[in-house]
């Protein structure tokens, strides 16, 4: 029984860590009861469990992940997406549309349309299948898709979303941050969706620095109060009619883009009942729906430790 | 090509080398890792006038789709000698040669790598010799290796390579270009140093049997000398990173702050559990 490894310290693929009844995890294996790294990483011990936090990879999809995928094929009931990563996934229009549904499903989401899903299934032997019913899952209308390394995921929405809540406090903006790496950001303007863009890029390259949080909420507050003093006009305005309006404005843009593409009169009314449904709150659903996982993550966790 | 004649002599009356080395002393060794933005995980090696770079991506979507593998990721190495990597003009098609030395450091990298965590995957090795002065395959492997670990790809340990070699009757560890070329023979080898098990082992020329044994017992202890520098850099380029920007409040006391690194760094893992 011993531990060779200082707690959050970077350890190197072969790295001897534990040795005894520890058990391995994320990131270590197990040769004769001795626990190596087999990774390049931060080594943690948790109860007896020891894991290496991974510093770097690709996207593995886990189920239950909420991705920003875009769809890069319609395949008769099939939409491909390119959800980053070596797996390309596939959404069966029966998790993502009600039904009765036209026969040509590429009216309700074509080619190039980007959109938030989460995983529902993944095994070794089937690649992802995602699923759009889960409250705030949708096309993403507007904004941008910016890439970050999955690995930095976490400390981007940090514990129970603190980093993520924090952005969206100071800047105003929605957002959403899908675990394999890519983050939706729609801003009122040019200049703060440049701020958000580095301050998502500033934890990307921090990501193991500590008081990440008061930095670069520092940072946004700073830099905000220079753009509301030098564009005052733009912002406010637009703040305001962010601020009123977004679950009417902003809603009826999507509903309305939604709905121009010709369908058969039926379901336009089930659809417009179902986007009626999610969309008038879309915004503050995302965080929550955010933020729920994180708690139950919280909780979950607890619990694990109560367990030892 | 520039006029090259053999040396009177590849072990001086002193008994050092060409380069003034002793017999079982390495070339002076740079390795970086973290060298090409890009890339997944990138890395190079300076041993001696051998300069090489490697370039890691993946593990990424594997085209074409016939070499599919089901049960694990598929490993692919390219390498590639540039045309001025030599003072004779390289020619750039892909050479036997090159396909050989691409195949050989698959296999040596192969027994490290826990590639049936990506099914179907494929991950690409690219392997570019700017400079070649002999040993390029080894410096490859050891090159290789830190990039597949810069980039994030899960592995049993990092794997050293090196060659072993006579020359005047005497065998020599890691050798130059001219002792290559015109010494009596040529043993690189790469090992799994946690087990010391062996991943490559060729031979050139010819050698007694206790040479050969000797030659590896040479061979593995160089290796391990190499590993720790292999070990060394990676180190080096990951704290660096960490403390870069955290060095004006790493010593607040954070021990009941709330935004707490280990906690963040953990949830995605805590979700798997599930």
């Amino acid at each position: 029984m011993a531990v060779y490894f200082q707690k959050r310290e970077v350890v190197v693929p072969g790295q001897l860590l534990a040795e005894g009844r520890y058990r391995a995890s994320f990131g270590t294996y197990d040769e004769g009861g001795k626990i190596f790294s087999s990774l390049v990483g931060l080594a943690e011990l948790r109860g007896n469990t020891v894991k290496v936090v991974a510093l770097e990879g690709a996207y593995i999809p886990k189920e239950g992940d909420l991705v920003i995928g875009t769809i890069t094929l319609v395949a008769g009931n099939n939409w491909k997406v390119d959800i980053g990563g070596p797996y390309g996934a596939s959404l069966h229009a029966n998790n993502a549309l009600r039904r009765p549904y036209s026969d040509d499903i590429s009216e309700y989401m074509d080619m190039g349309d980007v959109i938030a899903a989460e995983v529902i299934a993944f095994d070794r032997g089937s690649g992802p299948f995602l699923g759009m019913k889960g409250r705030g899952l949708r096309v993403l209308q507007g904004g941008m898709v910016l890439d970050v390394s999955p690995a930095k995921i976490p400390r981007i929405i940090g514990r129970r979303g603190s980093m993520i809540n924090m952005i969206k406090d100071h800047l105003n903006i929605q957002t959403m941050v899908g675990q394999n790496g890519r983050i939706w950001i729609r801003a009122p303007n040019t200049a703060v969706l440049r701020l958000a863009i580095k301050a998502f890029k500033t934890i990307e390259e921090q990501a193991h620095t500590s008081k990440l949080t008061d930095r670069i909420s520092e940072m946004l507050a700073e830099e905000m109060s220079k753009i509301g003093s030098g564009v005052e006009d733009e912002t406010d305005s637009e703040e305001d009619s962010i601020a009123d309006t977004v679950s009417a404005s902003e809603t009826e843009d999507e509903k309305a883009s939604e709905e121009v593409e010709p369908k058969p009169e039926k379901e336009s009314k089930t659809e417009s009942e179902a986007t009626t449904d999610t969309e008038d709150e879309s915004v503050d659903v995302v965080a929550e729906v955010e933020n729920n996982e994180e708690e139950e993550v919280d909780e979950k966790q607890k619990e694990e430790v109560k367990e030892k | 090509m520039s006029p090259e004649t053999k040396p009177d002599f590849l072990i001086s009356p002193e008994g050092l080398r060409i380069d003034g080395r002793r017999t079982d002393e390495l070339r002076p060794i740079e390795l970086k890792v973290g060298v090409l933005k890009q890339a997944d995980g990138s890395a190079s090696i300076r041993q001696g006038k051998t300069y090489i770079i490697a370039a890691v991506y993946g593990p990424r979507e594997l085209h074409p789709r016939h070499l599919t593998l089901n049960d694990r990721a598929y490993l692919r190495v390219e390498y590639r000698m540039a045309t001025f990597s030599v003072p004779d003009r390289k020619r750039p098609a892909p050479s036997r040669r090159e396909k050989e030395i691409s195949m050989v450091v698959a296999n040596a990298l192969k027994p490290a790598l826990f590639l049936e965590e990506f099914p179907k995957a494929v991950v690409d090795v690219f392997v570019q010799v700017i400079q070649a002065d002999g040993g390029t395959r080894c410096a490859a492997i050891n090159a290789a290796s830190l990039a597949l670990a810069d980039a994030g790809i899960p592995m049993r340990c990092l794997i050293p390579a090196v060659a072993v070699g006579k020359a005047d009757g005497k065998l020599l560890v890691d050798l130059g270009d001219e002792e290559d070329k015109y010494g009596q023979g040529d043993v690189p080898m790469a090992i799994l140093p946690t087990t010391d098990e062996i991943t490559l082992l060729q031979q050139d020329g010819m050698f007694k049997k206790e040479e050969l044994l000797e030659a590896m017992q040479m061979g593995i202890n160089s290796c391990k000398y190499l590993h720790e520098l292999q070990k060394e850099a990676l180190r080096r380029a990951y704290v660096k990173k960490a403390s870069e920007n955290g060095d004006e409040d790493d010593d607040d006391e954070d021990d009941d702050f709330d935004d707490d690194m280990e906690t963040d760094l953990g949830e995605a893992d805590l979700m798997e559990d599930e």
